[in-house]
């Protein structure tokens, strides 16, 4: 890993091919790409995918943008499908069916709809039975395939369709659900968040650690929708940036049961630095809605708080 | 040599698939299939087969699982009845469009509600259309004997579809019988090896399974699925024929029992054609000409075939062990008199519903049905279609 340059890595094989149809902009494909370089080279790779925008746009017959050998399924059994071919892994090389030299590993990509709602039965299950599966998430916060409907992982006051801003609504009530907690709590032996930085190196890292440990991990990706967050596509990088200098979206891996914070901003940004950048949120910058920005603030400040004092052990060492 | 023994339906399937020996098999217990997961995984722990068993959360993720492990190049199957087949539902249709021949060991249970543990066909019926074969058993032997020529029927070059070996709840699953088995070496020999053409863990041949599809090429995946579902017609006899050879037991898509020359006959399915087949021969010894034809095969439907066998005959009573909530019968009902007129087969029916959340079905009560067909022919009286045998007064 100390050898680690964006360059070296850019100039790897892509294992998605262009011509896809996702849009300009978009955090999915980013994160594929990422993901799948991480991948060493000569292991071959089984690619799972739940229903969403990745699916519809990278598979449409009779074309594909996978290199490597791919199913989609359904949307709700990202989880199960890839239990399913990684055991028929097992049994074919128990049963002498595989060369002995061919590894195969098994990652599967589903977005926030599919992996925290519709889906989280099926990934709970796949990572308490040990299969040695990366489930990635590329949380976009809503349902962005059918018209950005929110989900748990829409962040408190965001218009979406479903939560549209009126003269009665602030956009959605809820706080979002931290999913990625929810995975360390099942135990297994990786778990991370992260999303893009400059170098993408702490992406890079933790890929090949999931893709590389032995057993379920589960990589919690944050990947920006220009169109359900409603900014320019060329802005991707800075909201990235943002969302990890204002505490939004922490980076952060638990390692074997061990939180280890990836990254602490010298100085912590207002949270306003992360929404004013977004369309969704255009509305709490109206006179008058000062408190909810207040009340998004002290949610954002309870989780860094929470999630420093998980890490603390460990960063103290 | 044939082995013979006692067993249960559920021994009898559990027996099997231990001989098949298959790669993978998730599955999530519900009564009354959770002994064949419960037997198969102390086959495994006694290191008598070495499947590897994947204990899903949930029968969703069973079929989700057996897809994925099927695609991926492995001999898959699971288990599961009535409400556990309700929720594979959207699973079962992609099983069968991704044409993955995976084998579901099902023992028939009513759906709810009310919530109710014991056997009709409305689990299996619901899923009538989503592609996938049905094959039905009278009882222990023919559970055993479907279930071993299930595999050879799903993974024919000319089908590649999903095979659902249906056996009716507690009545067959549970009810110790005789039984004579094949030895496995002979059964391993039949079922043979699985070698697919495409699979994801094809080293250097990667593949992309279950693609969006836009309407300029959806319609033609399914009129081919349709083909395969016809061209398993013509497996399923040539499996058969391959199976007399190794069993000495003849199956078809339908067995005729004593139809003949018979002037009314029973048109039904599981295991209460055995009790048909009781009542036929009382009847027979008092001089009246009855008969059973017992459907093995829904689907592919073999309405042609049905029609013919049933063309002699002066009225048909057709057994519905299924309400099907269309308000104009259960769906043999529908589908027996729909292929009867498209064969210009114009004889009397009579759509009897039976049987459901295991209501009895008694011997007495088929020989009233005979009596009504009689009466309906000799005594011009005609009775209610879609009526409901054995409910309470």
């Amino acid at each position: 890993m100390s050898d680690y340059t964006l360059k070296t890595m850019m100039n790897q094989p892509e294992r998605l091919a262009p011509g896809h149809r996702m849009c300009a902009g978009c955090g999915a494909t980013i994160a594929v790409r990422a993901v799948l370089r991480a991948l060493h080279k000569g292991d071959r790779a089984v690619i799972g995918n739940a229903t969403g925008c990745l699916e519809v746009s990278s598979f449409m017959y009779p074309y594909t943008s996978w290199e490597d050998s791919y199913i989609h399924n359904a949307f709700e059994n990202a989880g199960a499908t890839l239990s399913g071919a990684e055991t028929a892994y097992r049994a074919l090389k128990k049963r002498g069916r595989l060369p002995e030299d061919e590894t195969f590993k098994f990652i599967t990509f589903g977005g926030d709809g599919g992996t925290y709602d519709i889906g989280f039965q099926s990934l709970s299950g796949a990572m308490e039975r040990g299969h040695d599966i990366v489930y990635v998430c590329y949380d976009n916060g809503a349902y962005m395939n059918t018209g950005i409907q929110r989900s748990s992982a829409t962040p408190m006051y965001a218009d979406t369709t479903t939560t549209p801003v009126g003269k009665k609504s602030d956009g959605k009530m809820q706080n979002r659900k931290d999913l990625t907690s929810i995975i360390a709590d099942h135990y297994v032996p990786y778990v991370a968040q992260t999303t893009f930085t400059t170098d993408f190196k702490d992406l890079h890292m933790k890929a090949e650690k999931s893709i590389y440990t032995e057993g379920p991990a589960f990589l919690n990706i944050m990947t920006p929708c220009p169109r359900g967050w409603r900014y320019e596509t060329s802005e991707i990088m800075k909201i990235c940036r943002l969302a990890v200098e204002t505490c939004y979206w922490p980076l952060f891996e638990v390692d074997h049961g061990r939180w280890i914070l990836s990254y602490e901003p010298k100085k912590k940004l207002p949270i306003e630095d992360f929404l004013k950048e977004q369309g969704r949120f255009k509305h709490l910058f109206k006179k008058g809605n000062e408190d909810l920005i207040v009340q998004f603030q002290a949610e954002v400040d309870r989780r860094w708080e929470d999630l420093l004092y998980k890490c603390s052990r460990e960063t103290k060492e | 040599m044939a082995i013979k023994e006692r067993m249960s339906g559920n021994e009898a399937v559990s027996y099997a698939i231990r001989q098949i020996d298959p790669d993978v098999m998730p599955a999530f217990p519900i009564t009354p299939s959770t002994e064949i997961p419960q037997m198969v995984s102390t086959y495994i722990a006694n290191g008598e087969m070495d499947t590897e068993f994947i204990p899903v959360e949930s029968e969703h993720s069973s079929m989700s699982a057996a897809i994925g492990a099927e695609a991926a190049g492995a001999r898959s199957l699971t288990a599961t009845s009535s409400a556990g087949l309700a929720l594979m539902w959207e699973e079962l249709l992609l099983a069968a469009s991704n044409r993955l021949p995976i084998v579901l060991a099902l023992v028939n249970r009513t759906l709810s509600g009310p919530i109710n543990i014991n056997c009709d066909h409305s689990d299996s019926m619901g899923a009538r259309d989503t592609g996938w074969i049905q094959i039905y058993a009278e009882n222990n032997q023919e559970a055993y004997d479907n279930f071993i020529q299930a595999y050879p029927i799903a993974e024919h070059e000319l089908v590649h579809l999903p095979v659902m070996i249906c056996q009716d709840g507690f009545i067959t699953s549970h009810a110790v019988e005789n039984i004579e088995l094949i030895e496995d070496a002979a059964v391993k020999k039949f079922v043979g090896t699985y070698s697919p053409e495409e699979f994801l863990l094809n080293p250097g041949r990667p593949v992309s399974v279950g693609p969006y599809s836009v309407s300029s090429y959806a319609m033609e995946a399914k009129k081919n699925q349709e083909i395969a579902l016809e061209n398993a017609k013509a497996a399923i006899l040539e499996t058969a024929k391959k199976f007399k050879k190794i069993s000495g037991r003849e199956y078809g898509l339908f067995e005729e029992y004593r139809t003949k020359d018979a002037d009314y006959i029973m048109l039904i399915m599981g295991s209460a054609a055995g009790t048909a087949k009781q009542a036929v021969d009382g009847l027979r010894a008092r001089g009246k000409k009855a008969g059973v034809l017992k459907l093995r095969v829904f689907r592919p439907f073999p309405a042609d075939e049905i029609a013919a066998a049933l063309k002699g005959c002066k009225a048909v009573a057709i057994m519905d062990r299924c309400e099907s909530y269309n308000g104009n019968g259960g769906p043999l009902g529908s589908e027996v008199t729909s292929a009867l007129f498209r064969n210009k087969v114009m004889i009397d029916t009579v759509n009897y519903i039976y049987g459901l959340a295991g209501r009895d079905f008694t011997v007495e009560e088929t020989k009233a049905v005979f009596g009504e067909l009689e009466d309906m022919i000799v005594n011009g009286k005609q009775p209610v279609q879609y009526k409901y045998i054995g409910l309470r007064k």
